[in-house]
C-alpha cells in the first residue's frame, strides 16, 4: 500500500542520485519497509497533542550580533576543486 | 473587452546587521571575494547555525511597521535545491511558521490612499553571488548567509505605476525603521513580480506569470509596462497563458520566458533540526512596539495637520527624515511654522548642498575618497537649530528683509554666530521707522520725475521703479511693504 506511493526514481532525481535499475528495485522495497514501520505511528491517538518540529523544550536560542574572525582567504579556498580570481570555480550554471 | 492586471510582489531585503545570520562573518558589501566566509557560511561538515538575535529583532520590528500579526511561535525550515551559490544545498527559511503575517502597507498613489495587504514577512538567508564566464561559473560566498527578509504581498496591485509607488513606500518604511539601507546599487533589495491579467470586473485570477530577480524599482515598472500589454494582447488573440517564469531583459526592454526544468519547484521543505523555534516574549514585543517610530505617511499627514504645511513641503520633510527631524523641534516653538519649513527646505538645504559640494571638490583635489567627508549634513552645522528659528522669526516680524536674512544665514553657516549678533555687526536690521522711510521716499520722488509722471498717468508698474530707488537709498534695509504704502500715499495725495 505504501510502496505504491513512493516514486523512487523521482526522489532519486531530486537528490541527484543516479540509480541502476537493480538498485532502484532494491531501494523501492527497502523504503517501503521503512515507511511501513513509520506508518505504525499513525495508529497512535495524537488528537490532544500539539504538533512540533522539535522534541527538545528549548526556544529562542540566539547569539548577539557580534563579529567573529572569518577564515583566511587561502584557507577558505583550500578545498576548492578549482579557483580563479578568488572565486570558487564550478561547472557553468545555465539558467 | 477590457482587461486589468493583477500584481503581487515578493521583495527580498538585506537586513542591517553587523554580522551574518548564522555566523560572525561581517554582513558587508564590497569586500574581495570569499574573504567574509567561515566554516558555517561555507557549509563545511560538522558546523551548526546560531541565529543572530538582531536579525530576529529587525524581522519582528518590520512586522510591527507593516501592521502584521506576530505569531506566538516561528521556526526555520530547509528549502532543498541544488545550485552552486547555496553551499548547504538548502536555504534556511521560514516556510509554514513565519515570524510575521497578515499586515498591510498604506501609501499615496494618484492622489488617493492605496492599501496593499502583506501576506507575510519572513526571515531567511541570502545565497552567494555567481559570476558567469564563457565556460565556467565562479562563486563568491561573502553574501551567503546574510540575513534576508522576504516581504510577500497579496495580489492587490493593479498597475506598473502603483507597483512602483508601493515599492518606494516600502523602502521608505524600511529605511525609517533602520531595518535596511535598501541600497539598490549594492543589491540590498531584489524583487520577484507576479502578474496576471483578467477581464475587468471578474474575480478569477489568470495564469500567474513570474518575472524573477528584478534589482531596480524602475526596472519593475518598465517590465510591467511591457508585460501587462503583452499578456492582454495574447489573451485577445485567443492564446491560453500558462503559469511560467520570465526574465526581464533591461537592455532589450522585453521579458522572455526562462527554461524551467520539471520538478524545479519541489523543494522538499523540512524543519531545520539544528535551530530551536522562536517565541517572542510579550513584554519584549510591547517594548519594541512602544519604541516604534511614526510611519512616513503618518508623519506627512501630521505635518500638514499640525503646522498647516502644504503637501509638497510635508512630502519633502517626510522623504528627508533628517530634515524633518531638524524641523519639528523648532517648528513646535515657532509662530510661523510654514515660513520656517520654507526656509529649511529652500535656503538651508541649498547651503548644505553648497558646503558638501565645496568639500567634495577640496577632497578630490587632495585625492581623498568622498567617504571621508568631514561634513555629513545637518548635524555638522556650526549653529544651533534655535538660531535658525530666531532668524526666521526676525524675517517674519519684519525686523529683517528676506534678502538680508539670506546674508545672515550665510554668515551663520560660516561662523556659527547667533543671527542677532550678525544683524547688529553687519548693520542689516530692517528699517521700519515710518519717518526715516518717508524721508527716503521724498528723496526718490524728487530725483525721479519720469516714473513719478508715468505713475500719475496711470502706469502702475512705474511704482516698482520708485520702490527700487528707495530700497537702493536705504541700502536694502527699508521695509519693502512700508515703502510701497508710503510711496502710494504720497503720489496719490
Ligand atoms: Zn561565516
Amino acid at each position: 500500500m505504501v510502496s505504491a506511493n513512493i516514486d523512487v526514481a523521482y526522489v532519486a532525481q531530486l537528490a541527484r542520485i543516479h540509480l541502476q535499475p537493480d538498485e532502484k528495485q532494491k531501494l523501492e522495497s527497502q523504503l517501503a519497509q521503512i515507511l511501513e514501520y513509520v506508518e505504525k505511528l499513525g495508529a497512535l491517538d495524537v488528537s490532544g497533542m500539539e504538533p512540533t518540529a522539535h522534541a527538545v523544550p528549548l526556544v529562542n536560542i540566539a547569539r548577539p550580533d557580534d563579529l567573529q574572525p572569518s577564515l583566511a582567504h587561502e584557507d577558505a579556498l583550500r578545498n576548492a576543486p578549482r579557483q580563479a580570481g578568488g572565486l570558487f570555480i564550478v561547472p557553468k550554471i545555465v539558467e | 473587452m477590457d482587461y486589468e492586471a493583477v500584481i503581487g510582489l515578493e521583495t527580498h531585503v538585506q537586513l542591517k546587521t553587523r554580522s551574518k545570520m548564522w555566523c560572525g562573518c561581517p554582513n558587508q558589501y564590497g569586500a574581495p571575494p570569499n574573504t567574509h566566509v567561515c566554516p558555517v557560511c561555507l557549509a563545511l561538515p560538522g558546523v551548526l547555525p546560531v541565529a543572530n538575535e538582531e536579525a530576529l529583532r529587525l524581522t519582528l520590528r518590520t512586522g510591527l511597521l507593516l501592521q502584521c500579526e506576530i505569531p506566538a511561535r516561528a521556526k526555520f525550515d530547509r528549502k532543498n535545491y541544488f545550485y552552486p551559490d547555496a553551499p548547504k544545498n538548502y536555504q534556511l527559511t521560514q516556510y509554514d511558521q513565519p515570524s510575521t503575517r497578515n499586515g498591510h502597507v498604506e501609501f499615496e498613489f494618484n492622489g488617493t490612499l492605496s492599501r496593499v495587504r502583506i501576506t507575510r514577512a519572513h526571515l531567511e538567508e541570502d545565497v552567494g553571488k555567481s559570476t558567469h564566464f564563457e565556460r565556467h561559473s565562479g562563486v563568491d560566498f561573502n553574501r551567503a548567509g546574510v540575513p534576508l527578509l522576504e516581504i510577500v504581498t497579496e495580489p492587490d496591485l493593479t498597475s506598473a505605476d502603483q507597483t512602483h509607488a508601493y515599492l518606494n513606500a516600502l523602502k521608505e518604511i524600511l529605511q525609517y525603521g533602520g531595518i535596511s539601507d535598501c541600497d539598490m546599487e549594492k543589491g540590498m533589495v531584489r524583487c520577484d513580480v507576479n502578474v496576471s491579467v483578467r477581464p475587468c470586473g471578474t474575480q478569477a485570477l489568470g495564469a500567474k506569470i513570474e518575472i524573477k530577480n528584478m534589482n531596480s524599482f524602475s526596472g519593475v515598472r518598465r517590465a510591467l509596462e511591457y508585460e501587462i500589454p503583452r499578456q492582454i494582447a495574447a489573451v485577445r488573440r485567443g492564446e491560453k497563458l500558462v503559469q511560467s517564469t520570465r526574465r526581464w531583459d533591461d537592455v532589450a526592454g522585453v521579458t522572455e520566458e526562462m527554461r524551467s526544468k520539471e520538478n524545479a519547484h519541489d523543494y522538499r521543505y523540512l524543519p531545520e533540526p539544528d535551530l530551536m523555534p522562536f517565541e517572542p516574549a510579550q513584554d519584549w514585543l510591547d517594548n519594541e512596539r512602544a519604541s516604534l517610530m511614526e510611519l512616513p505617511l503618518a508623519r506627512k499627514q501630521r505635518l500638514m495637520r499640525e503646522y498647516q504645511l502644504p503637501a509638497g513641503d510635508a512630502e519633502v520633510l517626510k522623504n528627508n527624515r533628517a530634515l524633518g527631524d531638524y524641523y519639528e523641534p523648532i517648528a513646535r516653538l515657532s509662530k510661523n511654522p510654514k515660513l520656517l519649513a520654507n526656509w529649511i527646505i529652500n535656503n538651508l538645504q541649498a547651503r548644505l548642498v553648497e558646503i558638501m559640494e565645496k568639500e567634495k571638490t577640496e577632497q578630490a583635489s587632495l585625492g581623498l575618497e568622498p567617504d571621508e567627508m568631514k561634513f555629513t549634513g545637518l548635524a555638522d552645522l556650526k549653529f544651533k537649530p534655535s538660531d535658525l528659528l530666531d532668524l526666521v522669526e526676525m524675517v517674519a516680524r519684519g525686523a529683517l528683509s528676506s534678502a538680508s536674512g539670506q546674508t545672515v544665514l550665510a554668515e551663520m553657516v560660516a561662523s556659527g554666530k547667533a543671527p542677532s549678533a550678525i544683524v547688529q555687526s553687519m548693520g542689516l536690521a530692517q528699517v521700519s521707522d515710518a519717518g526715516a522711510i518717508e524721508t527716503l521716499c521724498d528723496q526718490a520722488i524728487a530725483q525721479n520725475p519720469n516714473p513719478v509722471a508715468d505713475y500719475k498717468a496711470g502706469k502702475e508698474a512705474a511704482l516698482n521703479a520708485l520702490k527700487g530707488q528707495v530700497m537702493k537709498l536705504s541700502r536694502g534695509k527699508a521695509n519693502p511693504a512700508m515703502v510701497g504704502e508710503i510711496l502710494q500715499r504720497k503720489l496719490r495725495g
